[in-house]
């Protein structure tokens, strides 16, 4: 049997074992730190070794289980793109398997169940690992339904908590409406191409229309657990309720399995592409980058604009996968290629860099109880070593070069300003749009992480727990420290990681970018050195050769040394915290540029005691425009429906009598 | 030869530091002879660098170890973007180092820092400098990028000096969408610069301040850094929009002769260009915040219409 499929079969028992081992944890709570969580971080390794020699290896393997339905037995698969994934949710899970175990120590003592933790922490794992194993639709439905119920209850974890339940709720809801979707979908695939294995669905002879319509199904049901704009709305409920790390795998590994599951079917199973597909997933990606980050500008709860932001992340992945259909549907498989290594570059980057994050904001709300930004401030002098780990997260997020999330976006615009090779004028001028849109994106989240670390890290401590806090234990700060040792050499080496991710395209397109790999490990170049060029190593080098000679100097007492004095601040007297810019008064002009996009509601109450009071409330707008609609419409049709229901049985068996001799008459 | 390239691009990085403050002091000349004043000597703005590097360096009890920091990473991050911006010569080896794309990102690296330093301290002026430069940049960035891709689209490249190099070969050509990238160009290059009608870099009067406001906490050898950042960064937009909308002069070979005549040609566009900023300066009045955002958008029309101007004019023709 193939190395890797051992590998990965491994990490599927390692996971199963971690859900096993966490039941008893009720009573003994230390099963759940000492054993569980160190079985999941294996689990991950297993899945990181698995996936590496797949992308290494570059031959698929296969293999089949006695398991599944009689005449379907489950079939596994591992091949470069899965490869790609399995590495992705195996890097994270290694992270959070090193900082959960402190971070679930607060756990112990209060009411929270903890096998329910552990037990669908590692359904959850082996649902995600299955999911991107899985060579046909029946082993992928179930790996994806448990994928998505585990984290239904993971959502739920904070059940007495009516927030809680609700966006558990609205999540169960979503997840199910995008799951049928999905599954119809492969209805169409199987129905042509005569069988529910990936094999016969990739033969299937499809015309123009049916392709869509399976392209259209996959694309809803995909993007709704990826959280595309409009379908995004459960995304900011869910992943800020879950316990911090479970936060960290859904926002930084679950939306990379919707993400997988949509190259798959598309990339993979329906093969031929269309550009018209990818006019509309880079308009449905451009759209969620910018209202995404948008509302994360908004938030005041730390992990709620987290959330928001994966909105904007995904919306740039979409907005490369966009692109690579659009230009392999009119004839550019290397500018196909270019773009779509640029998507799957930023899929790993996001998730480096959003589980980093996500740590952050769990090792603050470990250490004080707190995710509202306007109430923090001053964090980097109480948690030194989260506060330079977020900061590295923050620079990662915002697209500074030379970290790993400006790396990809680099690529995603040399991809997007090819266009001048399609022959339609249309689209060789809609596409710069939407790479403007990308730079506006780009530009407002870098406004958002200011704001983010600005407020929370930087200033005075705006009330007295902040000011009290206690700094995170060992293991979370390692947990940290190994997502900002990969965020930096994903930043740093971005030819070395091209190379690697290279095998997937190669896969699925037969094609590679041979220039981009041939100048050595230094260069980046995408198309051609005279196109563009970007040599992350050098820039490296002299920004911290010249703060090193900055920092010498300082330190051989060459510079006079600094007094410490009062704040100047125009000479007004010495602030007090309470007069910092906050959250709310940072995000105010773009709250008012923006206005329109959002559902903004202001205004002065009078207290009884005749003192007054500000009151902001700053909405999402798909709520009233999206969801309201089709809830009143579902309200509607089921008062219509329910005037079938008479109580009286002779009438209930004459409908069951008319559908069957409908549906006879259907199918003869 | 290939020495003899990085001993010069090494030299034009160190020429980007000892113009820049000479580019200022031209600048507040002329602005002050529109404004019938003498106005300072034109070294004034070395001797204030001067004057600042030896004070004593000041810093808040509230500030933390970022905010002593951030000037180097301004400051570098600053120089690293000129860097990459043929200043004498095209085809130096740092120009392939960056692209425009990374220089754009450069840039932001620096405002990060600029942004998070004026927010360390805790004082609400810090706080409102960083808010309102992040909005201008948030908007002024989209445009810049489009007029740069205008750029990019023609010349089928980022790289800066390839685009120069192709606008030399392709000859004088009046070009619309060039004419119109130009434009957006002047219009960011005023707002990310923090230049009248978008910032005053003159002005301490509290509630207008942007840039002043976040290094108001800054004395001594930090502030210097800060300032000699800021005026580098108005030499790269001065260099960027005179060597790329108008590259003629500038050395294709390095030999010493073309490479005078590149330096005197860059030196008398930019003094051009540093004239008409001063009169722009003159006549126009700084606007309210939120008029920002409609300037702003007419630089941003401004590049759609040099882009769409360029797809549907000029591609295959």
């Amino acid at each position: 049997m193939h190395a890797g499929l051992i590998l990965a079969a491994l990490a599927l028992g390692l996971a199963l074992a971690s859900s096993l081992v966490s039941l008893p944890a009720g009573r003994r709570p230390w099963l759940l730190r000492g054993v569980a969580l160190p079985l999941f971080g294996l689990a991950g390794a297993a899945a990181t070794a698995a996936g590496i020699t797949a992308l290494l290896g570059g031959d698929a393997a296969t293999a089949v289980l006695p398991l599944g339905l009689p005449w379907l037995p489950w079939h596994l698969r591992l091949d470069a793109l899965s490869g790609f994934f399995l590495t992705l949710i195996g890097v994270v899970t290694v992270a959070v398997g090193l900082y959960a175990p402190s971070y679930v120590r607060g756990f112990e003592n209060g009411r929270d169940s903890l096998p329910a933790l552990g037990g669908f922490s590692g359904l959850f794992l082996t649902g995600m690992l299955l999911v991107v194993l899985a060579d046909d639709a029946f082993l992928f439905m179930v790996a994806w339904e448990l994928m998505s119920l585990a984290s239904y209850f993971l959502v739920a974890f904070h059940h007495d908590n009516a927030a809680s339940r609700r966006a558990a709720f609205l999540y169960l809801l979503m997840a199910h409406i995008g799951g049928l979707c999905i599954l119809l979908g492969f209805g169409v695939l199987a129905s042509f191409g005569g069988g529910f294995d990936f094999e016969a669905m990739r033969a299937a002879p499809l015309s123009f229309g049916w392709a869509s319509v399976a392209f259209v199904l996959a694309f809803t049901g995909f993007g709704m657990k990826a959280g595309l704009v409009p379908l995004h709305a459960w995304l900011p409920e869910a992943h800020p309720a879950a316990p911090s790390h479970i936060s960290a795998m859904m926002s930084g590994v679950m939306l990379k399995v919707a993400v997988y599951g949509f190259i798959r079917v598309v990339f993979d199973l329906i093969g031929e592409l269309h550009w018209q597909w990818g006019v509309a997933v880079i308009a449905i990606g451009s759209v969620s980058a910018l209202l995404g980050v948008l509302y994360a500008l908004m938030q005041n709860d730390l992990k709620r604009l987290l959330a928001y932001s994966s909105v904007e992340n995904v919306g740039i992945v979409f907005l490369g996968l966009g692109l690579a259909l659009l230009f392999q549907g009119s004839g550019h498989p290397l500018l196909a290629t270019l773009a779509f290594v640029a998507a799957l570059y930023h899929a790993i980057n996001h998730a480096l860099f959003k589980s980093l994050l996500f740590f952050g904001a769990g090792a603050i709300l470990h250490g004080t109880h707190e995710r509202d930004l306007d109430q923090m401030g001053g964090l980097l002098r109480v948690m030194p070593w989260t506060g330079v780990s977020f900061l590295v997260g923050c620079l990662s997020i915002a697209a500074l070069p030379p970290f790993n999330g400006f790396a990809s976006e680099w690529m995603t615009f040399q991809a997007a300003l090819q266009a001048w090779h399609l022959e339609s004028g249309v689209l060789r001028s809609l596409i710069p749009i939407s790479a403007a849109m990308l730079a506006l994106t780009g530009a407002l989240g870098a406004a958002c992480f200011v704001k983010v670390y600005g407020v929370a890290f930087l200033g005075q401590a705006r009330s007295r727990h902040i000011r009290g806090a206690h700094r995170p234990p060992v293991g979370m700060r390692v947990g940290q420290g190994v997502l900002v040792l990969l965020c930096l050499a994903f930043g740093l080496l971005p030819t070395t990681v091209v190379g690697v991710i290279e095998a997937v395209p190669r896969q699925l397109f037969g094609q590679v970018l041979p220039q981009a790999t041939a100048h050595g490990w230094m260069w980046l170049t995408p198309i051609a050195p005279q196109t563009a060029s970007y040599a992350a190593p050098l820039i490296a080098f002299v920004l911290v050769l010249l703060l090193g000679l900055a920092f010498w100097l300082s330190r051989l007492g060459l510079l006079r040394r600094v007094r410490r004095c009062d704040p100047w601040d125009c000479g007004n007297a010495p602030p007090t915290p309470r007069m910092q810019y906050t959250s709310t008064a940072f995000a105010q002009p773009m709250r008012r540029v923006f206005g329109l996009l959002f559902r903004i509601e202001e205004g002065v109450e009078t207290q009884k005691d005749g003192s007054l009071r500000y009151r902001l409330n700053v909405s999402d707008r798909a709520w009233e425009i999206f969801y309201v609609p089709i809830a009143r419409a579902v309200e509607l049709a089921a008062a219509r429906i329910v005037r079938l229901q008479s109580g009286n049985v002779r009438i209930y068996l004459g409908w069951t009598l008319v559908t069957l001799l409908v549906l006879l008459w259907i199918i003869s | 030869m290939n020495a003899t390239a990085w001993l010069l691009a090494i030299a034009q990085a160190l020429l980007y530091v000892a113009l820049a403050p000479l580019l200022v002091g031209w600048v507040r000349k002329v602005k002050a002879r529109l404004q019938n004043r003498r106005g300072p000597p034109l070294l004034q703005a070395y001797r204030d660098l001067y004057k600042l590097f030896g004070k004593e360096t000041r810093v808040a009890h509230t500030a933390s170890p970022l905010f002593r920091a951030a000037p180097y990473v301004v400051f570098i991050a600053t120089w690293l973007a000129a860097m990459a911006i043929p200043l004498l010569a095209v085809d130096l080896p740092t120009a392939a180092i960056a692209d425009i794309i990374v220089v754009v990102g450069l840039l932001a690296l620096a405002r990060f820092f600029l942004a998070l330093a004026g927010m360390d301290v805790g004082t609400a002026f810090g706080g409102m400098g960083a808010s309102r430069e992040m909005l201008i940049a948030a908007l002024a960035e989209p445009a810049m990028l489009m007029a740069v891709f205008t750029l990019a689209m023609t010349a089928h490249s980022t790289n800066l000096s390839s685009v120069v190099d192709a606008h030399l070969a392709a000859g004088l050509v009046l070009r619309p969408s060039y004419l119109f990238a130009l434009g957006a160009l002047l219009l960011v290059a005023l707002a990310e610069t923090g230049r009248i009608p978008v910032d005053n870099p003159a002005t301490h009067l509290e509630l207008t301040m942007v840039h002043e406001a976040m290094i108001l906490e800054y004395s001594g050898r930090h502030l210097a850094l800060m300032e000699w950042a800021a005026q580098i960064k108005l030499l790269l937009y001065g260099v960027l929009i005179v060597n790329v909308f108008l590259p003629w002069g500038i050395a294709r070979e390095l030999l010493p002769a073309d490479l005078g005549l590149g330096f005197a040609a860059v030196v008398v566009k930019l003094l051009l260009l540093g004239a008409v900023l001063a009169v722009g300066e003159t006549v126009l009045a700084k606007m309210r915040l939120f008029r920002v955002p409609a300037f702003l958008n007419l630089a941003l029309l401004l590049a759609l219409l040099g882009l769409l101007g360029h797809v549907i004019l000029e591609v295959g023709a």
